[in-house]
């Protein structure tokens, strides 16, 4: 009986419409390959599914050197969603993050490797707190629309590191920052024998989802940051203090975007803050991981891994002669799929109800309470 | 003389286009949905009327070209909206949650299907569509030399559609119902507008303005279309909000933002700023900071729709 309910459980519901939702998503990927090109999309879509097992262990580190940021971003967008905010601006601390992260790692050379490292992430931490709780005031202050203040802070924050990369830690020649000392990159902890391209990345990264699984469900401060977001009337009349709320949500979700951004430039992968007009897409991709996870820190782990998975499956995609922004329409078929979660809800219901009702006929005794609780 | 007739038709680009989609945005918001898509639906809009002109440029040339993939545009930006219509009126979705992957979908299916016909991503048009002089009009002194020359026909499309929407919403029937369904859709559903209907209407105006903005923006301000309006989208929804959902203050918040932004992109011709030891990101940031500033005097009484971003479940009433 126990293992029954635990099918039936909320929980569950969620967690197989989400399943539904990704189905579904992967399957209009199928069809859109099919119509550009039929004759390859059945390899295509096989190397998509195969995602970074393609590649052997090699993948599987690149999938986790592609998940951790995605991972950070979507913390950081799933936290402000919980305490009902939308925190469109990832992108923005996402990128003060990292240029913080650089700089330290240029500048500060003379540290010793593991506290130039430290340094360097507390660093992108600051950064991106300071980017986050620019929105966060003026929302708690001036009552500005979270969301406009944050794509502001988007444009500003790409505009103002690329002012600052030409200012202070420019290479000219390929228009990009410069290599950071080798002492601020992040061990690898010996997970790159088993994976290569993986370091401890991955690992500060769950560290900081069970950080803040912890935070929003055993802690008084959590409890009343979700209160303030599911009802923020209830909240102020139990005394809870709003404004500070606000404030401080949004410094920690820009606080674990800045970390993102760090952790993704101090792989030693050869990637580089590059200086164009584009805003950093990874803040984007966290949206999409928050809402796939259904904004909780454990889901957007794996939601963050899933992502990575099939970004890996989209590059080798490339074999069969496809681009690899259909990994993009998939994952947007599959996030307007959850967003539809509804309706698949309502069929797992539908379903569950045929179940009960053939079981009942066979024990022979309706069960009237449970059926209004799930209709 | 000859700089400030420069900005104000430079202006124009850049305020254009963010006017009429701020303004379609208005329609959706009013009628109680949340359209944070339209940066997508912008994206949709560019992208198939570019590749319109970008196949029909051999045969059809000027104006009806233009015109032709206007209307394209338009039609598509009102089909791709009925993707967020459908997922936040019928199915009572989160509406960011739709609008979101609808955000995501545009830009990487541009980039897909161009790749996949002609090999990279960038489609390019050749721009045959710029209007050096109106005649009679363009030869008015002051007048002449400020709207009717360097223009494109866009720029007085998107000044009549403005004139029209704004007349809609405040003195048409339907006007009326479609606020009434953004601030209380019980009660208008309480004596009989149907609010859904009303709700799909204020979408797909939306869908239809914000695919005809993509165009308009990329048109006199490119020569190919690379998947992006350079957020225009959310910038429009900015204005929005900026002129706080009515249309004369959107208006005038499409034209601060069109300045700051001709600021920022030609201050170089601009002899009194070119002097100026400032660097070119800095003039690059203004719009954003000074919209940001703006913000934090007007938001304190936000005059949002009251129903917005609620889904309408006849079952609450």
């Amino acid at each position: 009986m126990k293992s029954k309910k635990f099918w039936k459980s909320e929980g569950m519901v969620k967690f197989s419409s989400s399943i539904l939702a990704i189905v579904c998503g992967l399957l209009f990927g199928l069809i859109i390959l099919i119509a550009s090109n039929p004759a390859q999309a059945a390899g295509g879509f096989f190397m998509i599914i195969q995602g970074c097992f393609t590649d052997g262990m090699e993948g599987i580190g690149r999938m986790l050197y592609l998940s951790t940021p995605l991972i950070m971003t979507g913390l950081s967008v799933g936290f402000a969603f919980k305490t009902g905010l939308f925190n469109i601006g990832a992108s923005g601390q996402f990128t003060a993050g990292a240029f913080a992260a650089v700089f330290v790692g240029v500048k500060f050379a003379f540290l010793p490797p593991g506290l130039h490292c430290l340094v360097a992430l507390v660093a992108a931490v600051a950064a991106g707190a300071v980017w986050g709780m620019v929105p966060g005031l003026l929302k708690a202050l001036f009552n500005v629309n979270e969301v406009i203040s944050s794509i502001m802070m988007n444009y500003i924050g790409m505009y103002f590191t690329n002012m600052l990369i030409q200012r202070t830690v420019y290479d000219q020649v390929k228009n990009q920052s410069l290599a950071v000392a080798p002492g601020a990159n992040l061990p690898k902890a010996g997970l790159n024998v088993l994976f290569p391209g993986a370091n401890v990345g991955i690992l500060i990264a769950v560290g900081c989802v069970v950080l803040m699984y912890v935070l929003l469900n055993k802690t008084t401060f959590g409890y009343e940051l979700k209160a303030c977001g599911i009802n923020p009337d209830a909240g102020r009349y139990a005394g809870i203090n709003a404004k500070k709320n606000i404030v401080m949500s949004m410094v920690i979700a820009g606080a674990l975007s800045g970390l993102g951004g760090a952790l993704l430039y101090l792989s030693d992968s050869g990637k580089y803050l590059q200086v164009l007009d584009v805003i950093a897409p990874e803040g984007f991709s966290g949206i999409s991981v928050a809402l796939l996870g259904l904004s909780n820190p454990i889901g957007i782990l794996f939601a963050g891994l899933f992502i990575g998975y099939i970004t890996v499956g989209g590059y080798n995609m490339q074999l069969f002669n496809f681009a690899p922004e259909v990994i993009d329409i998939i994952i947007a078929a599959i996030i307007y799929c959850g967003a539809l979660s509804l309706m698949f809800r309502n069929i797992i219901y539908k379903m569950q109800m045929k179940n009960r009702k053939r079981s009942e006929k066979k024990l022979g005794g309706p069960d009237t309470g449970k059926k209004e609780e799930q209709g | 003389m000859n700089v400030l007739y420069f900005i104000v038709q430079q202006t124009m680009y850049f305020a254009i286009p963010l006017l009429i989609v701020a303004i379609g945005a208005m329609y959706s918001e009013r009628s109680g949905v949340i359209n944070i898509a339209l940066e997508g639906i912008m994206v949709m809009g560019a992208f198939v009327g570019i590749f319109f002109i970008n196949i029909f440029q051999g045969s059809i040339s000027g104006q009806v070209l233009f015109l032709l993939a206007i209307l394209v545009a338009g039609i598509v930006g009102g089909l791709f909206s009925l993707l967020h219509a459908f997922a936040s009126i019928n199915m009572k979705a989160d509406q960011t949650i739709s609008g979101t992957a609808l955000n995501m979908f545009a830009p990487a299916f541009a980039i897909f299907v161009a790749r996949m016909i002609q090999g990279i991503q960038q489609v390019q048009f050749t721009d045959t569509f710029h209007i050096n002089k109106v005649p009679v009009l363009g030869d008015i002194p002051v007048i002449g030399n400020l709207f009717f020359q360097n223009c494109y026909i866009s720029t007085y499309i998107g000044a009549a559609v403005f004139i029209a929407a704004a007349y809609i919403i405040k003195n048409t029937r339907f006007g009326l119902r479609l606020r009434a369904c953004g601030e209380h859709p019980g009660a208008a559903d309480s004596v009989g507008v149907n609010v859904y209907r009303i709700r799909y209407a204020g979408v797909v105006i939306s869908g239809v303005l914000a695919g005809i903005g993509g165009l308009i923006f990329v048109v006199p301000t490119s020569t190919n279309f690379n998947a992006s309006v350079a957020g225009y989208g959310f910038l429009a929804i900015a204005v929005l909000i900026f002129g706080q959902w009515r249309s004369n203050k959107i208006l005038m918040a499409a034209f601060f933002f069109g300045v700051m932004k001709t600021l920022a992109s030609a201050y170089s011709t601009i002899p009194v700023l070119k002097t100026l030891p400032i660097p070119n990101e800095v003039y690059k940031m203004i719009p954003y900071i000074a919209t940001l500033i703006v913000l934090a005097f007007f938001s304190k009484n936000s005059q949002a729709p009251k129903a917005e971003g609620i889904p309408y479940d006849k079952g609450n009433r």
